[in-house]
């Protein structure tokens, strides 16, 4: 084994799926030997997803889900973006707005609840809310200190080239920082999806967060819970995955490896 | 010219009076941490003089401009931009096929045909500072200043690179202030070295290389020349 030496293309795919399939087996026998009336087993949540699926509400859910983070997201990048920028760029007004941020920041999203119930009643737009509350902080953080770190040579090269100040920003600070502000925007896309499964079981009546809830309230269907929480993962790993191509491009590529 | 920084002050530069004529190749030589680097900043526009003042044409240099273009120790080529890209930042005043003219005429003076498409990432160090001198040249500047540009390349590179920015400066002839605190590189490129004194920087000496290009190295004058130097420095010229 030497570092050139690539596994070999049955491995890559083997040794996950050899390891899944032990996990089932693992759920399966502890099901079994643990003799739980109520964790059900990998057999009863597959069929648990059929039936979500032949009722039709699986996709219904998925799609509100979808929606209530696209929406909350969506909001926080529009305005953290800009606002990230301006800050990272003018440090005399990230020290006057940093104290407040510093203490919003670590505040779980979970905890407005009751403030975004006030404000918007129970329904979307609180759940909305509380994606973009969730999502905003990291994505003007990462903005914040992806302006700051841009090595002075590319500004001092700006400049030099007579660019204006809102020039620099488009043709040097922005594209310097953006290797960096896609990782944050990447981690704000995670705390999202974490944050609508939360607020949907609190603030509205669809969405997998519903699901998840529902199917525990009305008759203790835990092959449901486990099924939509199953989901939930499968659906928050296809996100990151679809978001990771954007790091690909080749305009972004190098902030992402190292220099040979 | 004097540092402020966490309440202390430092001496940089001291004194310093040179003029430098118009398509003249002159080097700053001097030992690491002198002020070489700062009097080049204050030329470019970067930071201003405590006191004295820097002129270029008679005009007070007080910012930035295109007509002075300063190219990195660090490599300053933007690593999000393509060979064209980059040759191409300053000129989007220009119209498409006068752009594209001159970008095509400037891959072609650094070499790097071929790779127009290529990003940064995928280029040596010694094509990345060609093309950071070209992308400079590109915006057709009254002077090029060099902070130690190929202080980071290997020495092999750093040879070829050398005959490389004669070349060219034979061929555009603009002016050059070129830093460097390698002794035989200034000796080899420059047509007057600036010998410099440890911090608070004086200018110790003017050396005029009174020797036509290309320069045999071997040569008794070359050698002489540069022992000068050596001996002007303060450094014993053995290993």
């Amino acid at each position: 084994m030497n570092l050139l030496s690539k596994p070999r293309k049955w491995e890559q795919f083997f040794w996950p799926i050899l390891a899944s399939a032990l996990l089932l087996a693992l759920w399966h026998y502890s099901v079994i030997w643990s003799g739980t009336k109520v964790f059900p087993s990998p057999r009863e949540v597959g069929k648990g997803i059929g039936e979500l699926v032949r009722h039709h509400v699986l996709w219904r859910d998925i799609v509100d889900s979808l929606r209530r983070v696209a929406a909350g997201f969506g909001a926080a990048v529009l305005l953290g973006v800009p606002l990230g920028l301006t800050l990272g760029w003018y440090p005399a007004a990230n020290q006057v707005v940093n104290p407040v941020m510093q203490v919003l920041r670590p505040i779980s999203p979970i905890a407005w609840i009751p403030v975004a119930i006030i404000f918007f009643g129970v329904g979307d737009r609180a759940a909305m809310f509380l994606i973009f509350l969730g999502a905003f902080f990291p994505v003007v953080l990462a903005c914040i200190s992806g302006v700051s770190n841009v090595p002075s040579v590319f500004r001092r090269a700006g400049r030099n080239f007579g660019l204006t100040a809102p020039q620099l920003l488009a043709k040097v600070l922005l594209p310097a920082a953006l290797p960096q502000i896609l990782i944050g925007l990447r981690i704000a896309l995670g705390i999202a999806w974490l944050v609508v499964v939360a607020a949907e079981m609190i603030a509205v009546d669809s969405g997998l967060g519903y699901l998840v809830i529902d199917s525990r309230n009305s008759g203790k269907r835990y092959d449901l819970v486990v099924a939509a929480i199953l989901m939930i993962g499968v659906i928050g790993l296809v996100l990151d995955l679809a978001f990771r191509r954007l790091e690909k491009l080749h305009s972004v590529r190098w902030g992402f490896r190292f220099e040979s | 010219m004097i540092f402020e920084r966490d309440g202390k002050s430092t001496h940089v530069l001291n004194d310093i009076n040179l003029e430098v004529g118009n398509g003249e190749f002159v080097c700053l030589l001097g030992p690491s941490g002198c002020g070489k680097t700062t009097l080049l900043n204050a030329m470019a526009g970067f930071l201003s003089p405590t006191s004295g003042e820097i002129k270029v044409n008679g005009e007070a240099v007080r910012k930035p401009d295109p007509r002075r273009i300063f190219v990195f120790q660090e490599r300053g080529v933007f690593p999000w931009l393509t060979v064209e890209g980059n040759i191409g930042f300053g000129l989007s005043k220009l119209a498409r096929a006068e752009r594209e003219k001159r970008i095509a005429h400037y891959v072609k003076m650094v070499g790097l045909e071929g790779f127009e498409k290529a990003y940064p990432q995928e280029l040596s160090g010694g094509m990345k500072q060609r093309l950071e001198v070209a992308r400079a040249l590109a915006v057709n500047p009254d002077m090029l200043l060099l902070d130690e540009p190929f202080g980071a390349l290997d020495s092999i590179t750093r040879l070829i690179m050398r005959g490389e920015l004669l070349r060219i400066w034979e061929a555009e002839r603009k002016t050059i202030v070129f830093v460097t605190h390698d002794i035989d590189e200034a000796v080899q490129l420059a047509d007057r070295v600036v010998v410099m004194s440890a911090r608070p920087a004086t200018i110790r000496q003017i050396v005029n290389i009174d020797i036509a290009h290309p320069r045999d190295i071997s040569s008794p004058r070359y050698l002489q020349l540069r022992d000068g130097i050596f001996q002007q420095i303060g450094l014993a010229h053995k290993v």
